[in-house]
């Protein structure tokens, strides 16, 4: 293949690598304290909804990405309120909550299909964008993938280095001894939850404000399943969520790309590539590493003492 | 100063309390779901009684409702059944996809088989493609260690898209106008209806195999075997109970039950294969089946309500305009207030004065 052919397709990459960059950084962060969401497609469709009925409405699509976070956060809480509170099985609650959240956005949304509204567009960077390959890959998008450049080294620098990154960590790892060093283990959970939950409104919002512009119903399409496998695939590690971020972005622009070049393979076909991957890339990262970094009480909740 | 504390009870909530939790849980799901009606400009309250007499108010609604329970089961069955052994299995749609193509692939290459031989061959395909579908996720994670919630959900979205990519492309009815349809099974390939009513023969299915793993569990070895591993994994390891087999095994019966849900919804209901079957049962079905709490009888009447709630949010769509999407938030509302109700069970809430 030419540069002429590759370098769009890699730009696109990372266009559409970012929604579930972002929602992939979300669950990283609520896994790390222990609690796991499966809830991310919820959160996600929820978040894309909010985005674009606040930036519609509003004319501020800045407003309407925040207002998605802040969704995407309400909505994980309810999974923190039955988890944390209630004692609830993670993994049906977070199950429960995309049942919940694919319901309400499709609900409340039917009288925007098709609509449209003010969003983000590509603005070239200064002196990066006129870099060779890296140019015209990186630093010819939308404000929201810089800043989604930004939070993979914020949440390592937060993870490795602050207090409280590590105190949350703890709580992931082995709460009892956490509880026992004085740490609050239910509000580290609380933060990664609600924290989490904010990075998947994100997700969603940049699907409706800077991919599309537009509203429809299941406008995520399972990238929220796509980025809890990201998960795995990133050893629970911010930077690897990049790279697998963008491989699925890529696999994704070029089924779009396939498709309207019109090849003879049947679009369904083209369709099953992106949930094929994630299968093969989970078997492929758990295959490749025999110690898994999955955080030690993951999906374990801290039953109430007396 | 009142401070509320959580204290564990001597001894789980017995049968009256567990009914009267869950009661309050439904009450309170079906409170906030009228309050989001209200929201929308929908009377509540005139929502809520649509609802229910869209769903059981007429003979036609229950009917209606029975009909759609009978996938609903068989799903949820097989979701329960892995479930005991704390396999997560959210792929009950794709293996439902697949249980519709195995004996949809059948009806199509022997149309002229008696019924006595083309119904259990059918059925065969269906328990075949829907278990191997399901046996898929279960070999990953015993053999690989991955994930199975992930792998077998992937599995749903590439079940669906082979369904399309058959029905549109090499099965699809020459004379059907463009739609994505297979040509109608011939009747010889028909599960029929009982009597004079609108219910298929699938019922007596249901039945009967709601009572088989209702006896599986209670009276076989393996039976027992799945409950103790279900209970406790690291005891029954060193108990040496063949834990990798059990785990092939409920996958592989969690998706022929799926798979022979899909023979049901492509023979008896739309007679054909179509894209418009898949309608989430399967996912619907983790829901039935966690209310029910995994167990068969409990798991015939959730299956009954939600499948009601399904045919009352239809009405729901046509007398009010609500649109369909409503039916899925008070199925996450439901299960979301269960699961959190499931506290009062081992634990009771008092308030103390300090």
């Amino acid at each position: 293949m030419e540069l002429a052919i590759i370098i769009p397709l890699l730009a696109a990459a990372v266009q559409s690598g970012t929604p579930i960059l972002y929602a992939t950084l979300g669950e990283i962060l609520t896994e790390k304290s222990g609690v796991l969401n499966l809830g991310v497609e919820g959160a996600m469709i929820v978040g894309a909804l909010t985005g674009f009925i606040v930036s519609r409405s509003t004319g501020n699509p800045a407003l309407g990405f925040l207002a998605a976070g802040c969704t995407g956060a309400l909505l994980t809480a309810v999974h923190g309120v039955v988890c944390l509170w209630f004692q609830g099985n993670q993994v049906v609650s977070g199950l429960a909550l995309t049942i919940l959240g694919t319901g309400l956005a499709n609900y409340l949304g039917t009288s925007y299909v098709g609509l449209s509204a003010p969003g983000f567009s590509p603005v070239e960077l200064p002196i990066l964008s006129s870099l060779p390959v890296l140019g015209p890959v990186f630093f010819n998008h939308d404000i929201l993938v810089y800043l989604s450049y930004l939070i993979p080294p914020a949440l390592w620098f937060f993870f490795s280095t602050t207090r409280f990154g590590l105190g949350l960590r703890a709580a992931g790892e082995y709460p009892a001894a956490a509880t026992a060093a004085g740490l609050n283990v239910i509000g580290y959970r609380w933060f990664g939850i609600c924290g989490g939950g904010f990075f998947m409104g994100l997700g969603g919002a940049y699907l409706s404000l800077a991919y599309t512009h537009m509203w429809t119903t299941n406008l995520t399409g399972g990238r929220g399943w796509i980025a809890v496998a990201l998960v795995i695939f990133a050893f629970w590690r911010p930077g690897r969520a990049v790279l697998g971020a963008y491989l699925f972005g890529g696999i994704m622009a070029l089924q779009l790309r396939l498709q309207a070049s019109g090849t003879q393979l049947p679009s369904s076909i083209l369709l099953m590539l992106p949930y094929g991957l994630t299968i093969f890339v989970l078997v492929l990262s758990s295959w490749r590493k025999k110690v898994s970094e999955e955080p030690g009480a993951l999906g374990v909740n801290v039953e109430p003492v007396d | 100063m009142r401070k509320i504390r959580i204290v564990k009870r001597q001894e789980p909530l017995g049968i009256g309390g567990s009914c009267l939790v869950l009661l309050s849980a439904i009450a309170l799901s079906l409170l906030f779901s009228g309050l989001l009606l209200f929201f929308r400009g929908t009377p509540p309250l005139e929502g809520i009684l649509t609802l229910f007499t869209g769903a059981f108010g007429s003979r036609w609604a229950l009917e209606d409702s029975l009909l759609k329970a009978i996938p609903l089961f068989l799903c949820s069955l097989g979701v329960a059944v892995a479930f005991r052994l704390q396999i997560w299995n959210i792929g009950a749609e794709g293996q439902f996809a697949l249980g519709s193509i195995g004996a949809t692939w059948v009806a199509l290459s022997f149309p002229d088989w008696p019924r006595a031989a083309l119904l259990p061959a059918m059925i065969g395909a269906a328990i075949v493609a829907g278990g191997g579908w399901g046996f898929i996720p279960a070999f990953l994670r015993q053999r690989l260690k991955t994930n199975e919630i992930i792998v077998s959900l992937m599995m749903n979205y590439i079940a669906i898209l082979l369904l399309e990519y058959l029905v549109y492309g090499v099965w699809k009815d020459p004379t059907s106008f463009g739609f994505p349809m297979t040509p109608s099974f011939s009747e010889t390939a028909i599960v029929g209806k009982i009597g004079t009513t609108s219910i298929n023969w699938g019922l007596a299915h249901c039945v009967i195999l709601g009572v088989l793993v209702w006896g599986f569990f209670k009276y076989t070895r393996t039976g027992f075997e799945l409950k103790a591993c279900g209970d406790n994994v690291r005891a029954a390891k060193y108990a040496r109970l063949p834990y990798d087999r059990l785990v092939f095994l409920v996958m592989f019966l969690s998706g022929a039950l799926a798979g022979w849900a899909g023979f049901l919804e492509a023979s008896a209901t739309v007679n054909r294969l179509q894209p418009s079957i898949m309608v989430g049962y399967g996912y619907t079905a983790i829901v039935v089946a966690w209310l029910a709490r995994l167990n068969p009888l409990s798991i015939g009447i959730a299956s009954f309500l939600l499948a009601g709630l399904r045919v009352g949010g239809e009405s729901l769509q046509l007398d009010l305009q609500v649109p369909a999407a409503f039916g899925g938030i008070i199925e996450g509302l439901i299960l979301l207030t269960v699961l959190a109700g499931g506290l009062f069970t081992h634990y009771r809430i008092v308030y103390r004065r300090n």
